[in-house]
């Protein structure tokens, strides 16, 4: 029987997934990669609490919405970090976040 | 073990495994690649949990939309070496990631969320189909709907104003 439980470990699998990947990736890309598994970790829960929810079906249908917009700011964030990735690597040669220091203090 | 259960877990497995394979290949386009299997898989989990809407969304923006422009990221910020990857925190990453698998699992299991809401299974069809889904982001949440619409297209306006190249614009 499927129970909320199965979408709430597997959204925590994906989430420590990406956790891993922000950390460990050198190329920025690879980092914004990583961010979108986390994204995609809290729509899979959200997904579970919406279906498993036992409100009425008006009520627990805000899960989904709540997905829709995820999925709007997802895609703005990864035109947008993209775009900024491209530019720092014309005017600086790489886009690996360890060489990115200019602001470090 | 039904078959939702099944699709569940196979739909699952592809997931994660594929999903470990984009942190963990050397090789910066497979990474892009698994990233698509990631994310239809995803879509699949979806479709179990009966949010067709969301499939369907899920298979147009990332299996369409996000992934082309990775692969475009990736092919233009390309250095002739292939330098290492990943950082020499690598380890540490590995142990905070774990650290946070074992405390979502922990505090998943304990909270026991489902049975607060004395949950019955997967809603059916009918319950929590495109009707309710179109009504509620056309009625309570129209205002947002729109102002997301808004956030994204001026940050595609903002994205091309970046990735533009100023010495051939003036």
């Amino acid at each position: 029987m499927l129970e909320l439980v199965h979408f709430q470990i597997l959204s925590a699998a994906l989430f420590s997934i990406g956790i891993f990947g922000v950390l460990a990736r050198r190329s920025a890309v690879l980092v914004l990669i990583s961010i979108e598994i986390m994204l995609n970790a809290v729509n899979v829960n959200l997904v579970g609490i919406a279906a498993f929810s036992d409100r009425a079906a008006d009520v627990r249908v805000f899960g989904q919405i709540l997905v829709v917009f995820i999925i709007t700011i997802a895609a703005a964030e990864i035109g947008l970090a993209l775009a900024i990735v491209l530019r720092v690597f014309r005017n600086r040669g790489s886009a690996n976040v360890d060489e990115l220091n200019v602001m470090k203090w | 073990m039904t078959a939702q259960l099944v699709v569940f877990y196979l739909l699952g497995a592809i997931t994660v495994l594929s999903s470990l394979g984009v942190v963990l290949t050397r090789n910066v386009v497979h990474a892009a690649f698994m990233l698509l299997v990631a994310l239809l898989a995803v879509a699949g989990i979806f479709l179990v949990a009966v949010a067709e809407f969301l499939a369907l969304a899920q298979i147009l923006i990332y299996g369409g939309a996000v992934t082309v422009v990775v692969l475009f990221a990736i092919m233009l910020t390309r250095t002739d070496d292939q330098p290492r990857a990943d950082h020499s925190q690598r380890p540490l990453a590995a142990l905070a990631a774990i650290g946070v698998f074992a405390l979502l699992v922990v505090a998943f299991v304990a909270s026991d969320v489902a049975n607060l809401e004395s949950a019955t299974g997967v809603a059916t069809d009918a319950e929590t189909g495109f009707e309710n889904l179109a009504l509620g982001l056309f009625t309570d949440w129209a205002i947002p709907f729109e102002m997301a619409s808004l956030v994204l297209l001026v940050a595609l306006i903002g994205a091309i104003m970046l990735a533009r190249n100023v010495e051939d614009g003036e």
